[in-house]
């Protein structure tokens, strides 16, 4: 099926997010949407599919005019989008997941549907238990369920909303071999990613958007810098110049450590961080790195073994005893459980700061500044993007601090903010502490980490210097091989 | 003791649980599919009045119970409306709508105060109600205890063996995704907060007309619309258990009543509301058991770490939050 | 708009709201809403000495919800606070018991207080630690504390404290006049408890808008989670919020025993503890409009005590006017919300 979408508006209140997209596919090819965070690829997606609902604009496919008002009818249409989110069902099975959905006649009789979910699993090689509890798989396992129920609803156009995130490298490759194959069938496929790799290896034609606007299209084969160029107002530089530091004295030290949590808890943990190191937690999301940062800032406690920071034992110490002793941690999930919704930039200030009103105005209105956070002392966090969020949390981070624990710190940024962030980080923390941070993107880590610790279901498999690193086998470690 | 007051004591006790059976149900219903119907003491009340009102000015049960089932549903709506429409917060509509509910069936129903109404009688079923103790425990009973025990098969029936009652509990634990693939939350919150506010309406005309008959200030039946929130808890969501929760109650009740011949020191009105700490307190204890410490003492016994992780249940993941399209 | 303006239009739609409705219900049931409005406003504000009742009825009212802003300020829905003013009310009177012969009355009335705020937040901490340890949401915590409560309050009545001779629902044996709250000539009502009341809402004013811990408070009603990070622990201040909110019931109930009714009766806490979750919703969970909303609904309550007698009418129209103000005011709300979602949703 042809997609054709023409003049998309898209305006968030004052936020003008898409300004005029045109953007045409071809039936039975792989069409990347390439951009940066902000561009507008998901937003445009979830137009197409009516998930939201467009200022302006038409929709047409196969050269017929469509409404695509909500998902139902874009799915009436034969669209079908795999979200960034999975738009799932944790506590039900399976085959329930794959079950439930008006988008088309509902099936209701149970044994039919288990030999067409068992069947299309088949025909792309997914090997999934019926009556398995969704939450007891992978995010990959997830992916492969809902790609099947979009198959089987007969979509003509699949959208994929980046799809590799925090999945398998072999996950990763049987979804590819699976797309390339439902293209063959005459299908057309949608691939939104912030990865020119992913792109690069599956697409058939790749358009580029930048701020809201198309700034470019390209043929395979891809000549990357060329697209780069048109991701991004200037290139990103590649040379990244590191010294690493001689270790200084010990600042965290696990003495076999084990706990619980993350589904695959942490096994029997033992290593020193030492001060100058700035050491990045490799691995699959959820491997085990969350509970790592988690134990190590106090904030959860290990079911045994022996924590120790700065020497000092942390049986019995709190996250406060932690912050009091110089030590920061950053989580992921920023408005969850970093940031305070409902409060103001300069709100957080007086609450991180011990210090009166007046006094957390200058602090905020100064970070603003230094750390080029797109909002006023009075804006309410929940309204700044997650870029400015990130900034906003690392701007609160106190100069005295010594060890900075931050969990998939870049997450959602771009390129240019990553590297940012990156310079920051170092030139303020280095000298005195340490840092260590986990990351979904192995690139994030070897080009920014002086040593790496690799999990894999809750162990640490590889404890290495950037210099002993070897790329194919961190990434095999990474999957359990 | 001989068989004859056990077979009383059961049968009394069926008897009792039957219209909190339904509303229980009712609520397990609107709940599942993720909404929060916390006015159940106040609506019970009011449709307990209006149930009698009805029975007693046209005699006709079926009428009785129609109008009882629409009052319930009618401020389930409400509920609804508020929660899922118009953004507030489900808890705070439901529990003004509590007090209200209250105050206004004993303001609307002050003139029928004391009155001798209808009173549903028991319906011996031919032939098993001959069954010595089966008999008069289970088949010589109203018709709202076999409507209200025929209830709990069919609600889980309903629930995890149709295609409805999946979509149902999918939209309970994630409607942007029941969203995402055509199925309109909000609507089916609503047509299940209406399915559920019906039977918490049909509940109330069960006491006004059964157990609890005529109406007046107390109406004796304050406070039962809480205890059914917790049973829902307390049942984990799932409707057999939930039923089972509430015999649990109706037999405290029950039992209690007997206590106090047993116990004369303590005076009656500490046994009647004895139950309800009662019930909160299994609550307690059915939560202690999520904590860390008893977790870790149940992993060295799988058998009963799996009866016990039977009788828990989590809620739906989306209960109370709202879901707004785009 | 200026705010203002768009607060008094909001009050003033909520008021046309309720009087049209509570004027159908009337019609309803074959009476005149003039003169039922008529009862209302006479019953209430008729007289000094009715006035006067209806402070008897702000005091509590107020101290009530003033303690649930608190909890409202952590998140969390104390709906306890019954329980807690019957606590605070046998501290009370234990206390007086103590004291009937002491010599010291105003002593003995000082402890009492301090024992009804003592009683009322122990028995809030209660439903907090249930909260933090056993999982038990407050509001189910709560409600189980209110029927224990109530139970305490039957078995003292007729059991421990019972009146020599006769053990009724009347309750127990009225205090000698000394252990009263004391009133100036001709008024019904305590200058002290309204005194009291007055300093806790301005206390309420500038520890929740101005104080540090107020600022703490507010981060962990909005995110528990995240506070976490700023070095605060939430189950502290989930624990000191709902401590307050029990210790201002208790001391509502304490002043219930000796502003008021002078001994235990069962229904003790008039219901000012579910009454103050209203006049707090109404309040739209701001401290500014609670004494006004809350006057406004003790009008009501004391009003209409003389339904019955002078229209055959049952008194709980009060219930029924504050509860529509209630879903009224959130439909106000609703349909700006609904409004601020912007056009074209």
């Amino acid at each position: 099926m042809q997609v054709e979408l023409r003049q998309i508006h898209k305006r968030f209140g004052t936020n003008h997010a898409l300004k005029g997209i045109d953007l045409s596919v071809q039936a039975g090819t792989i069409h990347g949407l390439v951009g940066e965070n902000g561009a507008g690829k998901s937003t445009l997606m979830k137009i197409l599919t009516g998930y939201l609902t467009r200022t302006e604009g038409r929709i047409f496919l196969d050269g017929g005019e469509v409404d695509n008002a909500d998902p139902a009818s874009a799915a009436r249409n034969g669209i079908g989008m795999l979200y960034q989110e999975p738009q799932d069902f944790p506590p039900l099975t399976v085959l329930e997941n794959f079950m439930v959905g008006r988008d088309t006649e509902p099936d209701p009789d149970r044994n039919r549907q288990r030999r067409r979910l068992l069947e299309l699993a088949d025909q792309v090689h997914f090997s999934l238990d019926p009556d398995q509890k969704l939450d007891k798989l992978t995010v990959g396992e997830r992916q492969q369920l809902e790609l099947l129920r979009l198959l089987g609803r007969g979509v003509q156009v699949l959208i994929l909303d980046e799809p590799t995130t925090g999945i398998s490298d072999r996950q990763k490759a049987r979804l590819f071999e699976a797309l390339r194959q439902i293209r063959d069938q005459g299908r057309t496929i949608l691939l939104v990613s912030h990865k020119l790799e992913d792109v690069v290896a599956l697409c058939d034609r790749v358009t580029v958007l930048r701020h809201g606007r198309v700034t470019g299209a390209e043929d395979a084969p891809f000549n990357v810098p060329g697209l780069l160029a048109m991701m991004f107002d200037a290139p990103p530089a590649n040379d990244t110049h590191r010294q690493s530091l001689p270790a200084g004295e010990v600042l965290l030290s696990f003495e076999q450590v084990t706990a619980e949590g993350e589904r695959t808890g942490l096994q029997d943990c033992s290593l020193d961080i030492n001060q100058g190191e700035v050491v990045g937690l490799a691995g699959l999301s959820g491997s085990g790195q969350g509970l790592f940062l988690r134990l190590a800032a106090a904030l959860l406690k290990p079911a045994t073994g022996r924590i120790q920071l700065r020497g000092v034992p942390m049986d019995l110490k709190d996250h406060r005893f932690f912050k009091g002793t110089g030590g920061v941690f950053l989580p992921a999930d920023r408005l969850e459980e970093g940031l305070i919704p409902g409060f103001t930039i300069q709100d957080h200030f007086a609450l991180a700061s011990n210090s009166n009103m007046a006094a957390a105005r200058v602090s905020a209105t100064e970070a603003i500044v230094r750390f080029r956070i797109r909002g006023e002392p009075d804006t309410p966090v929940e309204s700044l993007s997650g870029g400015n969020q990130q900034r906003l949390l690392l701007s609160l981070i106190r100069l005295e601090s010594s060890l900075i624990l931050l969990e998939n710190p870049t997450r959602g940024l771009d390129v240019e903010s990553a590297r940012w962030i990156w310079e920051n980080l170092r030139r303020q923390f280095i000298r005195r502490g340490a840092i260590v941070f986990s990351s979904a993107e192995l690139d994030e880590i070897l080009e920014v980490a002086d040593r790496v610790l690799v999990f894999y279901d809750g162990n640490i498999v590889r404890d290495l210097h950037i210099n002993e690193l070897d790329y194919q086998d961190v990434a095999a470690a990474m999957t359990g091989r | 003791m001989n068989e004859l007051p056990l077979a009383v004591l059961l049968a009394s006790v069926l008897a009792t649980a039957t219209p909190l059976i339904i509303a229980t149900l009712g609520e397990t219903i609107t709940e599942k599919a993720g909404v929060i119907n916390l006015s159940l003491d106040g609506s019970l009340l009011l449709s307990a009045m209006v149930g009698f009102v009805v029975g007693y000015e046209t005699g006709s049960f079926l009428l009785a119970f129609m109008a009882a089932a629409a009052t319930g549903a009618s401020v389930a709506l409400l509920v609804g409306i508020y929660g899922i429409y118009l953004g507030q917060l489900q808890v705070a509509v439901g529990f003004a709508l509590t007090l209200m509910c209250k105050d206004l069936a004993y303001f609307l129903g002050n003139p029928y105060s004391r009155l001798q109404g209808p009173q549903m009688i028991s319906w011996k079923i031919p032939g098993l109600s001959e069954i010595p103790f089966f008999g008069p425990v289970l088949f010589q009973q109203p018709l709202t205890v076999y409507a209200g025990l025929l209830l709990i098969p069919a609600i889980w029936w309903y629930f995890y063996r149709t295609a409805r009652g999946l979509e149902l509990r999918a939209v309970g634990e994630n409607p942007q995704a029941c969203y995402t693939r055509g199925i309109d939350p909000r609507r089916k919150q609503i047509l299940y907060i209406l399915i559920g506010g019906a039977l918490v309406g049909l509940a109330g005309a069960a006491f006004s007309l059964g157990i609890k008959p005529g109406w007046g200030r107390p109406q004796g039946i304050e406070g039962i619309g809480w205890i059914a929130l917790a049973i829902v808890i307390f049942g984990g969501w799932h409707p057999v258990r939930v039923a089972l929760g509430a015999f649990l109650f109706a037999l405290l009740q029950v039992g209690g009543i007997s206590l106090q011949n047993i116990w004369t020191a303590i005076p009656a009105q500490v046994f009647q509301v004895a139950p309800f700490p009662l019930m909160i307190l299994a609550l307690v204890l059915v939560n202690m058991l999520e904590h860390k410490s008893i977790q870790r003492w149940l992993e060295h016994r799988p058998g009963l770490a799996q009866l016990l992780d039977k009788l828990k249940g989590d809620p739906p993941r989306a209960l109370g939050k709202t879901f707004h399209p785009d | 708009m200026s705010r203002i303006n768009r607060y008094l239009a909001d009050t003033l739609l909520i008021l046309v709201i309720v009087v049209v409705f509570t004027s159908l219900l009337l019609l309803l049931v074959g009476a005149s809403p003039h003169e039922a409005f008529g009862h209302l406003i006479s019953g209430s504000f008729g007289s000094w000495s009715k006035f006067s009742r209806v402070l008897n009825v702000w005091i509590p009212l107020t101290l009530c919800s003033i303690g649930l802003l608190y909890a409202f300020r952590a998140g969390l829905w104390n709906i306890g606070v019954e329980g807690q003013v019957v606590l605070g009310a046998i501290g009370t009177v234990g206390v007086l018991r103590l004291g009937i012969d002491s010599g010291y009355p105003m002593v003995t009335l000082f402890l009492a207080m301090l024992a009804a705020a003592a009683l009322g937040g122990g028995w809030a901490l209660v439903a907090g630690w249930l909260k933090i340890r056993g999982g038990v949401h407050e509001i189910f915590a709560g409600l189980g504390l209110n029927f224990v409560a109530m139970g305490i309050v039957l078995w003292l009545i007729f059991g421990p404290w019972k009146r020599p001779g006769i053990a009724s629902m009347s309750g127990t044996e009225v205090f000698p006049r000394e252990l009263w709250f004391p009133t100036l000539e001709g008024w019904r009502v305590s200058p002290y408890a309204i005194g009291i009341a007055i300093l806790l809402i301005l206390a309420t004013s500038w520890i929740l808008n101005h104080s540090r811990f107020g600022l703490n408070l507010k981060a962990v009603g909005h995110n528990p989670r995240a506070v976490v990070l700023f070095g605060l622990s939430p189950q502290r201040y989930l624990l000191i919020a709902i401590i307050i909110s029990g210790a201002l019931a208790g001391l509502a109930g304490g002043l219930q025993v000796s502003g008021i009714y002078h001994r235990l009766i069962p229904a003790i806490s008039s219901g000012y503890g579910y009454l103050g979750l209203l006049v707090v919703m109404l309040a739209n969970f701001r401290l500014l409009p609670i004494p006004f909303i809350a006057l406004f609904f003790a009008a009501l309550n004391v009003g209409s005590i003389q339904l019955p007698m002078m229209m055959q009418l049952d008194s709980s129209l009060s219930g029924v006017i504050q509860g529509a103000c209630v879903l009224s005011a959130l439909l106000v709300f609703g349909i700006r919300h609904l409004r601020s979602r912007g056009p074209g949703n």
